[in-house]
């Protein structure tokens, strides 16, 4: 038997459903791998018997001659962001170590009733807040890539969704969900040679998954294929009542309408995205991807997005408002860490507990957020900032009247080493650059790998679609990934 | 705009995070850093633009009102909500004294 971890999504559900091999035997190449991976840390926990519970029971459902879900024998990683019934969720944090939810989340409980099983809560940016997995109180994540250097230098593997792509790159899982509020599945999925989308906002429920920017917050799917994605993202979305923005729309049938011919598409490139500072080869590689669109039919317009450089500085107005807001719930009362000193009065077991229990970059955003909604302050920096953001959102509107997409850059630049940004939240946070706009206007997007850089790393490609439009995005991504044709994959160190 | 310590003392005391002296110490050039960074928004021209409330237009929409509607998020829990509480006690959560 070949080897099955080097399977996708796809192939692994169909070859399930023909009997060419188990869930079971999927499931322990999975459950092996990941145990043998603990140098790259992505997982915080594995949880190799959930996944051979589900794996049995769809071997048992499928010799009973039962219909098999769309993802049915599949294992993947669940990003610890989302809340897995009798399952530590940690968001990467100290003041949620221990917390073991009584529920699950709707994304996580849709995806299991797929068929999927879960081999473990992968690691992240502490409450999703970093672009590097450097955040995490339970250390940071090694991508599994290396620069062709011989340096074997540690390499960031991308945040928030590290662990989701580290694994997915290593071939730990063929699939993980990730969670996007800046970029924190696109940028990722850049950074590590695989493919993520962001659906519209309000496609994928946020019940049960640890809240950080609200507005923003969107679940997707993170895979090795855009088909792959497709699968799993019509298993993660649909409308859920106990979200109250959740979409009341039918989810389309992606993976079945796929299509990679662009004839009569028309693909905007949008010109503020040429900024300085952004590497050469990042630049060489949108151009090759203007190219590959061409030729799967599209039609390339220049567009204009005028208040693109304005995208970041509002997005640290926005997210960090609504986080201060999202984490005033951890108060060391109702779950979590509690820390109380000696003689402690309620209000210092809070001050205590939160001091104790959240790391620095969380902190900052708590008191950025705070800052910005406090008496005085509120209407220069955030409602200022909301109309900005109405600005951001317009700017798309109004390319829509003249094209159907958007192709830009992921990043700025190819995966970084550990360590090179930490000291500068600044440097740090402006990597969301290209990923930033679209997630404040709520758009689709999603990242392909387009090639490597003359250092051996994967680049990625963003795809950026009108709200609702999946389908556009994910076509125009499978045309990127027909011909860029990218198989590299890490040599395996771990 | 920047921030004093004495104000970056303030903000953590209303986020309730303590905060030592050391912690204050990093904690101002880094805020200040990022508030001079985002100060550029007031540059923008918002003559008549009103501030976004929802990112994708949606109507909110109101349960039915009916009692355990969704037994999930209804009544009736109360071990599951205490499950994973630092100190719950006879069927509450634990707190330090509030009143002398």
């Amino acid at each position: 038997m070949s080897d099955l971890t080097e399977l996708g999504v796809k192939a692994i559900r169909d070859g399930v459903a023909a009997g060419d091999f188990t869930a079971r035997e999927v499931a322990e190449a999975f459950n092996a791998a990941v145990a043998a991976a603990a140098k790259l840390n992505a997982f915080i926990v594995a949880t190799p018997e959930k996944a051979l519970e589900a794996a049995e029971k769809v071997d048992a459902d499928r010799a009973a001659g039962k219909p098999l879900g769309e993802m049915a024998g599949v294992p993947i990683g669940m990003k610890d962001l989302f809340a897995t019934k009798g399952v530590q969720t940690t968001a990467a944090s100290h003041i949620l170590e221990g917390f073991v939810p009584q529920y699950e989340s709707t994304v996580s409980q849709k995806l299991w009733d797929a068929g999927a099983g879960m081999l473990g809560k992968l690691n992240l940016d502490q409450f999703a807040m970093g672009s590097s997995n450097e955040t995490s109180y339970f250390g940071n994540v090694i991508s599994p890539w290396r620069r062709n250097d011989g340096g074997n230098a540690a390499l960031a593997p991308g945040g928030s969704s590290g662990g989701s792509s580290a694994a997915v790159a290593a071939r730990l899982c063929p699939a993980a969900t990730g969670t996007d509020t800046g970029g924190s599945i696109r940028q990722p999925a850049a950074f590590t040679g695989i493919s993520g989308i962001k659906p519209t906002y309000g496609r994928c429920s946020r019940w049960g998954i640890v809240a950080f920017a609200s507005s923003l917050d969107q679940a997707g799917p993170m895979a090795r294929s855009v088909e792959d994605c497709a699968i799993m993202l019509e298993a993660m979305a649909g409308f859920d009542p106990k979200d109250s923005t959740s979409l009341d729309m039918p989810v389309p049938e992606w993976a079945a309408s796929l299509n990679p011919d662009l004839r009569g598409k028309k693909v905007g490139i949008p010109r503020e995205y040429r900024m300085e500072g952004t590497d050469e080869e990042i630049l060489k590689s949108w151009d090759q991807g203007i190219a590959w669109l061409r030729d799967a039919g599209a039609e390339v317009v220049d567009v204009s997005l005028p208040h693109t450089k304005y995208a970041l500085p509002a997005y640290y107005i926005v997210a960090p408002a609504e986080a201060s807001s999202n984490l005033a719930r951890y108060d060391g009362v109702r779950y979590g860490l509690r820390e109380l000193p000696e003689g402690a009065n309620l209000q210092e077991m809070y001050a205590a507990t939160r001091a104790a229990g959240f790391g620095d970059e969380v902190k900052r955003r708590i008191l950025i957020g705070t800052y910005v909604l406090s008496a005085g302050f509120y209407d220069a920096y955030y409602t200022q900032a909301q109309k900005v953001r109405a600005l951001i959102a317009r700017d798309f509107e109004q390319a829509w009247g003249q094209c159907d997409l958007l192709l830009a850059p992921t990043t700025p630049t190819a995966a970084f080493a550990l360590g090179d940004k930490l000291d500068d939240p600044l440097s740090m946070y402006l990597n969301d650059v290209f990923s930033v706009p679209a997630s404040l206007a709520g758009l689709p997007a999603m990242s392909v790998p387009a090639g490597l850089n003359s250092e051996g790393l994967p680049l990625g490609l963003q795809v950026i679609g009108k709200a609702f439009d999946e389908q556009g995005v994910l076509d125009a991504a499978l045309a990127i990934e027909q011909r860029a044709g990218f198989a590299a994959k890490p040599e395996k160190w771990w | 705009m920047s921030v004093t310590r004495e104000t970056v003392a303030k903000i953590a005391s209303l986020a309730r995070i303590r905060m030592g002296e050391d912690e204050l110490d990093r904690m101002v050039p880094e805020l200040n850093a990022i508030l001079g960074w985002v100060e550029q928004l007031g540059e923008v021209d918002c003559t008549g633009v009103e501030p976004m409330t929802a990112v994708i237009p949606q109507k909110l929409r109101l349960r039915d009102d009916v009692v355990d509607a969704d037994p999930l998020t209804g009544g009736g829990v109360r071990d599951a909500v205490l499950a994973n509480a630092p100190a719950a006690e006879h069927g509450f959560f634990g707190v330090p004294k509030v009143i002398e």
